[in-house]
């Protein structure tokens, strides 16, 4: 099973799914977080803390945001590790209103 | 030897809570001696002897324990039980800092007659047993009637379901016990039923863990149908954003309506709305009384109320499953009713007053919900109230293990270092080895330090 972030992440970062990560497997940049699935052990434990519903398994992933699978590998395999919850991006609360969240 | 001004830390238990706190405060005070104490021989708390033997990549969780375990700072002290060997205030006088991540590690009862009948057993008994825990090594569980039952629908009662109607050659590669793999080839189980008060809207499965009792080779699923119509308060409970889980656990539910049975295979029998009544038989179960119940509330606060109908099961096995709690430490403050050490952010109160110096994290912080990631942020928030607190505390110094240590070994007390766990694990690799299973545990005290003794020659492994 492989978990992935999505696009809902963007300009939010909130970071809850980093704090609850058993694994310390959340890469991150400017934008948004990724999930390493090497280091992954598929808990789950992410998917319900993240304010925005950005989280997803393979097996729950809408078609439209199948693309992040690749996107989650290859920014993971790029980035640095993050294993500490940061603040939200300042435009988060904004985003999150945007989103209906 | 701890340098004197070493803030000296002590850490009960050896989960995955206590192995947080510990990755926490080394990384917050990183010149820190962190001393984390266990019971048992083997660090690392449920994700060892409770996580079920099928769900391997779960365990890997455990590298992350075992590099923590390498930092500079850190001993783990194990088959020492803190409230036994060693009184709270031993710990108090020997550390600045004691935090107790000790877990809940008691049963919920149902409180019913015929609870403790032959046949009735907890979810708790039958995981430590299959999962080679050393307490539970000896259990006896009778496989050899058609019928057993699990009373309550969360991921443990599912764990033990699944063990139950799994075909024993797919679990023959797992890290499961010897001993309950012998017993499990030989059961007679051909029913499980799943039993639950609420409905298919409250269960407390995570969807994944229910996902997968449709995909036990060979077994059949069944539901009453009248069990999947929801009330209007159901409905609006699947409609909202707090739903989402259960509305998942739903549609897997009906999903799950006419999975066919197997050859020879097995079959899970979901039921709803059904509360025990009592457990009945000459000498042992062979009797389940159900009510059967209706639901009535608002959404999210809907409660079970039985009505006068009644249902008998016959059945020669139950397992209860209704939750955990802690047990009270000699020397600590408890609350019965929660099962929990009475804490603001980890700090434990007496009498609404934080005692210093003693802080608690885990299950035994916040009662027993959640899962392995939830003890992360749980005990980040703990450590963070330790290192606000320390301006306050007396950090004159103190001695940690080496004040206490050798009073254990003089009352002729075996404590085992980390090395002493890695040379138990090494061996347990190697007995699983022939026999294509990551690992042959050890499921006896003694038998884990005679090991350790053996490898001796290959460095140093019990603290001497």
């Amino acid at each position: 099973m492989t978990i992935v972030v999505t696009d809902n992440c963007q300009r939010c970062r909130f970071t809850e799914c980093v704090a609850v990560c058993p694994v310390a497997c959340f890469h991150a940049d400017a934008d948004m977080v990724y999930i390493d699935n090497d280091i992954c052990i598929d808990c789950r434990a992410c998917i319900p803390v993240c304010p925005v519903k950005a989280i997803f398994g393979e097996d729950d992933l809408p078609a439209d945001k199948q693309h992040w699978i690749v996107v989650n590998a290859e920014k993971s395999r790029a980035l640095p590790v993050i294993d500490q919850k940061q603040d939200p991006l300042p435009t988060a609360e904004q985003r999150r209103a945007e989103l209906g969240y | 030897m701890p340098q004197s001004g070493t803030l000296q830390v002590a850490i009960v238990g050896s989960g995955p809570s206590g192995f947080y706190a510990a990755e926490a405060l080394l990384r917050a005070k990183p010149g820190a001696a962190v001393d984390m104490f266990d019971r048992l021989p083997t660090p690392f708390g449920l994700v060892r002897g409770g996580v079920a033997p099928d769900h391997p990549k779960i365990k890997q969780v455990i590298l992350v324990y075992d590099k923590i375990a390498r930092s500079p700072g850190f001993s783990f002290i194990g088959n020492v039980t803190v409230g036994r060997d060693i009184a709270v205030a031993d710990l108090q006088a020997a550390y600045h800092v004691v935090i107790f991540a000790n877990g809940a590690d008691a049963d919920r009862r149902l409180g019913i007659q015929g609870e403790d009948l032959r046949g009735s057993h907890t979810a708790t008994e039958f995981v430590g047993w299959y999962n080679g825990h050393p307490d539970y090594r000896d259990r006896v569980f009778d496989l050899s009637g058609e019928t057993a039952a699990v009373i309550g629908q969360g991921n443990v009662a599912a764990d033990v379901a699944r063990i139950l109607a799994t075909p024993v050659d797919d679990l023959r590669r797992t890290d499961i016990a010897e001993h309950a793999l012998e017993v499990l080839a030989e059961s007679r189980v051909r029913e499980i039923h799943i039993i639950g008060r609420r409905g298919p809207a409250q269960a407390k499965f995570t969807s994944v863990e229910l996902k997968e009792l449709g995909k036990i080779r060979g077994c059949a699923v069944s539901i009453a149908a009248g069990d999947l119509e929801l009330n209007g308060a159901c409905q609006a409970e699947l409609a909202d954003p707090r739903g989402d889980e259960n509305r998942k656990n739903v549609d897997v539910l009906r999903g799950f309506a006419g999975i066919p049975a197997g050859a020879g295979g097995r079959r899970l029998c979901f039921r709803f709305l059904a509360t025990p009544l009592r457990f009945s038989g000459p000498g042992r179960v062979e009797t389940i009384t159900l009510a059967r119940n209706r639901l009535q509330g608002e959404p999210f606060r809907q409660v079970a109320i039985a009505a006068s109908e009644t249902v008998e099961l016959p059945c020669q096995l139950v397992f209860r499953s209704i939750g955990y709690k802690g047990t009270p430490l000699p020397g600590i403050v408890f609350h019965e009713g929660t099962g929990t050490v009475p804490n603001r952010k980890g700090r434990v109160l007496d009498r609404e007053a934080p005692v210093p110096g003693l802080y608690v994290t885990g299950w035994i912080k916040r009662g027993p919900t959640g899962i392995i990631g939830t003890n992360r942020a749980d005990s980040v928030e703990t450590v963070a109230a330790i290192v606000e607190d320390l301006a306050g505390l007396d950090l004159s110094p103190r001695p940690g293990s080496a004040g206490l240590l050798p009073a254990l070994q003089a009352r002729g007390l075996r404590p085992v270092s980390y090395a002493g766990w890695q040379a138990i694990d090494l061996v347990e690799r190697a007995r699983g080895e022939p026999k294509g299973k990551p690992r042959e545990k050890f499921t006896r005290i003694p038998d884990m330090l005679q090991t350790i003794d053996g490898g001796r020659s290959t460095g140093p492994s019990a603290l001497e």
